[in-house]
């Protein structure tokens, strides 16, 4: 076990460092002149100027002292200041939002991760609900009802699904409207009375004891997260179903039948532990792509996290600012993968063996 | 010496058509499980219906000659929608042929409305077939060569290529995929134009990791087989072993892949252009279409057309593409066949 999570540990700098890479290739792509938004807040137009600040942050030099530079930053040779340099979390500017893009990641991260915690257990718990419905009454009714519902769930793209429950339950009735925050909510978070805690707004409005914001964050969250929940579920319920139905035929399951246990303790105790050995893995890729597959649903429902930041980001050709949180993402799947994989070879024993 | 005969048991139970002869037996045995499940057989004749609707484009939603179907037709510049059944005021494109016999009018309406800055949805429907299809097909291929490619070279030279290969390919799955998509097409569309080009080859560029691996691990499985000894013992060279013996077999549920990749491609390239990346403003595409719903989302009770729609044919697509795989799937993988 100690070996495996050595040998998986030992890939994760090279992982990293080959995710730095790319996005540095891709960065390349832009002429010295966008690219020196890395380092200063206004490019100006004056091209003598524009030359100077293309030497002195060095976007001329050999490409592999740009990566460098990129990496740890560069002294700026009139100030002695340091700038830029993504591992001391200094990403560029960011044109589209007018601040830096470490800033706009900070402020809008919170809204995303609240919005993906929300969903996260709903998602898998469901999900495996209705594998597990369907993998039970094999070639039954209720199995073809899931799959069906896991077909057309899989064939619906979030952006339409999304459109779909806005106009059945925000146009006409306002039940749950997109957004964050209803105006007067805003006001009072705004205020130096309410204490932001975490940033989160259903958290934080229950830490300040102020329920009529917590229920009117939760009003504006149900719809994106039913979005996000029921696109998660088909995948969940495919992968729960197929892996329940073949641990299901296993040899040990007949024995625990022929010895007259109940179905209940059968399917329960025997099966499930076994049969949702690759839903874990799944959970892991679920709480990665929660957080990275809100681009579309936050711009469906206007939710200001950072999916729709980058969205906007992207539509606007500002790469400066995409490519940052493109880098924040890889990072966060890079280390969700090992910590996924560890727990997986904790509790299946096979896998650490190849 | 004589011969004698031996009257073996009949192990068929009917001699195989001519058309069974013609494509072979698996490919037979595929097509049949294909046609007598009713899942695929939804799939198939809505797939069908959406390449018909992409063929008769033309026929369907004629564009005045010399017009580029590039750009949907529009009927004035207004801001607010109208919808379907409203008469076409200004520059209003020629008449199929069809429509006085059908409708018995001689006057072209706007059959599913229009949307904001009055561009015709049917002509957006019809003509985004076309764009939806091609985008499925071409992204789903070109991914579907490059992963082979690589998961064959991989799997057929194994040590230190295979080792950089699948770290490469772990790389590249270790990008959040629409995310990463999305940043491509940002960069690329200075070098490129805004157009189709951009977002397509940001997707091909993250979409053929998994045909690679997939590839690889049924090479590697099959190369340790009986037929495949059998064939080394005999000194048949190695390219020809890969080629005529391994590859023909491993390929099968790389191309199951494929076929159910296809849709989510077709959803993914529809995203980005509902996002504002890629296609121009004006051209037929489905994601397009449903972005001018983003500035109408609270009177989108009077204008659901703008929604319903392209977001119907959308959805449909993607099931059928989705049946059909699944379908697939199920006559494919042998272990599933004792279990249905």
């Amino acid at each position: 076990m100690v070996n495996y999570i050595i040998r998986r540990l030992i890939m994760v700098p090279f992982l990293l460092f080959g995710v730095t890479v790319l996005i540095f290739l891709m960065l390349q792509f832009l002429s010295p002149v966008e690219r020196s938004a890395l380092y200063v807040r206004e490019i100006p137009k004056n091209e003598l100027v524009l030359e100077g600040i293309i030497k002195r942050y060095g976007l001329d030099q050999p490409i592999y002292v740009q990566y460098w530079k990129w990496l740890v930053g560069t002294t700026d040779p009139r100030t002695g200041e340091r700038v830029g340099g993504i591992l001391r979390g200094d990403l560029g500017y960011s044109r589209t939002a007018s601040q830096p893009v470490a800033e706009l990641l900070a402020r809008r991260f919170p809204a995303t991760l609240e919005m993906a915690l929300l969903a996260v257990v709903p998602v898998i718990a469901g999900g495996i609900f209705l594998g597990v419905v369907g993998a039970v009454n094999h070639n039954k009714f209720l199995d073809h009802a899931v799959r069906i519902f896991g077909i057309v769930g899989w064939s619906f793209p979030d952006f339409v699904f999304g459109l779909l429950l806005l106009m059945a339950f925000y146009v006409g009735t306002g039940w749950f409207p997109p957004g964050r925050l209803s105006d007067w909510a805003n006001q009072v978070v705004m205020s130096p009375e309410f204490h932001n805690y975490t940033s989160m707004v259903t958290v934080d409005a229950l830490l300040n004891l102020r329920l009529d914001i917590f229920l009117d964050a939760l009003r504006h969250l149900v719809l994106p997260v039913i979005s996000l929940a029921y696109l998660w579920w088909a995948l969940t319920l495919r992968v729960t179903r197929s892996s329940m139905l073949e641990t299901l035929r296993q040899d040990y399951i007949t024995t625990a039948r022929a010895k007259g246990l109940s179905e209940r303790v059968v399917i329960n105790q025997h099966a499930l532990p076994n049969g949702l050995l690759p839903v874990v893995t799944l959970a892991g890729g679920t709480v990665v792509g929660l957080l990275s597959g809100v681009v579309i649903i936050e711009t469906v429902f206007n939710y200001p996290g950072i999916g729709m930041a980058a969205a906007n980001a992207a539509s606007n050709l500002d790469v400066i600012t995409v490519l940052a949180f493109v880098l924040f993402n890889g990072f966060i799947l890079v280390i969700a993968n090992v910590i996924v994989d560890i727990l997986y070879a904790y509790i299946d024993p096979r896998v650490r063996l190849d | 010496m004589t011969t004698q005969e031996v009257a073996l048991p009949q192990l068929r139970r009917r001699a195989p058509g001519w058309f069974e002869r013609w494509v072979g037996h698996d490919v037979y045995r595929t097509l049949k499980g294909l046609i007598t499940n009713p899942i695929s057989v939804i799939g198939l004749v809505l797939l069908a219906f959406f390449i018909f609707v992409a063929a008769a484009a033309p026929i369907l939603a004629p564009y005045p000659p010399g017009t580029s179907p590039s750009r949907i037709p529009r009927d004035g510049f207004g801001a607010v929608p109208k919808p379907p059944g409203t008469e076409w005021k200004t520059r209003q494109p020629p008449l199929p042929f069809w429509w006085k016999a059908v409708t018995g009018k001689d006057k072209w309406v706007h059959l599913m409305g229009t949307a904001s800055g009055q561009w015709d949805i049917y002509y957006g429907v019809v003509w985004g077939t076309r764009t939806a299809l091609l985008a499925g097909l071409i992204i789903t291929a070109c991914g579907f060569i490059i992963g082979c490619v690589i998961g064959a070279v991989s799997a057929f030279y194994g040590g230190w290529v295979d080792m950089v290969l699948m770290r490469i390919t772990d790389l590249f799955q270790a990008f959040p995929f629409l995310l990463t998509a999305m940043t491509l097409s940002a960069v690329l569309t200075p070098k490129l134009g805004k157009g189709l080009l951009p977002p397509a080859i940001a997707l091909i560029m993250f979409s053929w990791m998994g045909f690679a691996r997939l590839l690889r691990s049924d090479i590697l499985s099959l190369r340790e087989r009986e037929y495949v000894l059998a064939a080394r013992v005999i000194g048949v060279q190695d390219t020809r072993i890969m080629f005529r013996h391994i590859l023909p077999n491993a390929i099968f549920p790389t191309l199951v892949l494929a076929s159910m990749r296809i849709g989510s491609y077709a959803i993914t390239f529809a995203g980005l252009s509902f996002l504002g990346i890629g296609a121009e403003v004006g051209y037929p595409d489905w994601g397009q279409l449903l972005s001018f719903a983003r500035n109408w989302m609270t009177q989108l009770g009077d204008y659901w057309y703008i929604v319903v729609f392209p977001g119907v044919a959308l959805v449909l697509f993607v099931l059928s593409w989705n049946l059909v795989g699944d379908a697939l799937r199920d006559v494919l993988d042998p272990r599933l066949q004792g279990s249905r």
